[in-house]
């Protein structure tokens, strides 16, 4: 989902920069507010922020024969709200363009749209969707997860595909091609992706009960959950 | 191994054969560059779209090898998993050691013989 340093025309690396602005601003504000009220969750903060960090480091073989990798977003997205992840993001896509060369600086805005903002606020509304619905935990944070990574890939699809039209298809020529790149090459992925957010999460479940509580992920009493899925 | 590891482990062999099936089915067999990385192919679709088209900014710093790349790479990885082990590990430590401290003070009421509270 990286676009390359350089691979969008200026007017579009502007504006995907301008859309993406607010929403890691907001995202600082969140982060330092969850930082200086609850000192204790910052260890679990790391940790999201690590796994978005392995993750997104992994490039895996899939279907079409091509490489691609996961991005580990919907975990934090689920445990700390989507706008902590837009931070978390941008800082994984930040150290990725400066040291790897991988995705840019001028392309950062379009990135953190897809990966950073979009790909964590579908994975939550699936998530917490699911979760009205009463489904078990586990299977709506695979969900969460296999949402979050594969609409990250459908975004970088359109992004590019508003940018380089198809001369003779247009925009939709373009989409199909790019999206026969990016979005079908991600399913298997987001699969695994959604696996590993549960093994994740399953192991929290184990050692940070309290924290999931606090969090909301875990309930005391299936009342509370309605109370508070109505609230949030 | 509790029933939580054997699930847990199953897991990851899903995802381990996930990742392993398209090699050895032989899935990119048809390509030029076989599991070339899709970022790189979506640049390619950009030429081919617009062969004009000229990326008007290059990396600040560039790996100048792939060898150097694959470091970076792998040490982004390796930071990522240290700080989940670490916090895993923290918490397990935690776990214990409170464990261990109720059942001492446990041992120490029975063995004071207070009577039970309740």
């Amino acid at each position: 989902m990286h676009i390359a340093e350089g691979f969008l025309p200026p007017a579009h690396a502007i504006a995907w920069g301008v859309a993406s602005a607010p929403f890691v601003v907001h995202g600082v504000r969140s982060l330092t507010r969850e930082v200086r009220e609850h000192p204790e969750s910052t260890l679990l903060l790391g940790a999201s922020g690590a796994f978005t960090f392995v993750l997104s480091a992994l490039k895996l073989p899939s279907v079409t024969g091509s490489c691609s990798h996961p991005t580990g977003t919907g975990l934090g997205a689920i445990l700390f709200r989507p706008p902590i992840m837009a931070v978390l993001g941008t800082i994984t896509l930040l150290f990725q363009a400066l040291l790897l060369a991988h995705g840019g600086l001028t392309t950062l805005g379009a990135n953190v749209f897809s990966m950073a903002i979009v790909g964590p606020w579908a994975g939550y509304g699936v998530y917490r969707l699911l979760r009205r619905w009463d489904v078990p935990l586990m299977v709506t944070v695979f969900f969460g997860a296999f949402v979050a990574d594969l609409s990250t890939y459908c975004v970088t699809s359109v992004q590019l595909a508003l940018a380089f039209p198809d001369p003779s298809s247009g925009f939709l020529g373009a989409l199909g091609k790019f999206g026969s790149i990016f979005a079908v090459t991600q399913i298997p992925l987001a699969v695994s992706e959604g696996l590993l957010t549960v093994i994740v999460m399953r192991l929290l479940v184990q050692s940070s009960k309290g924290e999931l509580t606090r969090l909301g992920v875990l309930l005391t009493r299936s009342g509370e959950q309605k109370r508070e899925a109505v609230a949030r | 191994m509790s029933r939580n590891a054997k699930i847990n482990a199953l897991l990851l062999l899903a995802v381990a054969a996930l990742a392993v099936l398209p090699l050895v089915l032989g899935l990119g067999d048809h390509k030029e560059e076989p599991f070339a990385g899709a970022d790189a192919e979506a640049e390619t679709a950009i030429t081919e779209i617009e062969p004009d088209y000229e990326p008007w900014f290059s990396p600040l710093y560039e790996p100048p090898s792939g060898e150097v790349e694959s470091a970076l790479f792998a040490l982004q990885a390796a930071l990522g998993a240290g700080v989940l082990a670490y916090y895993f590990g923290l918490r397990r430590g935690r776990r214990q050691g409170e464990q261990r401290a109720t059942a001492a003070s446990e041992a120490a009421s029975v063995s004071r013989d207070i009577p039970e509270g309740d």
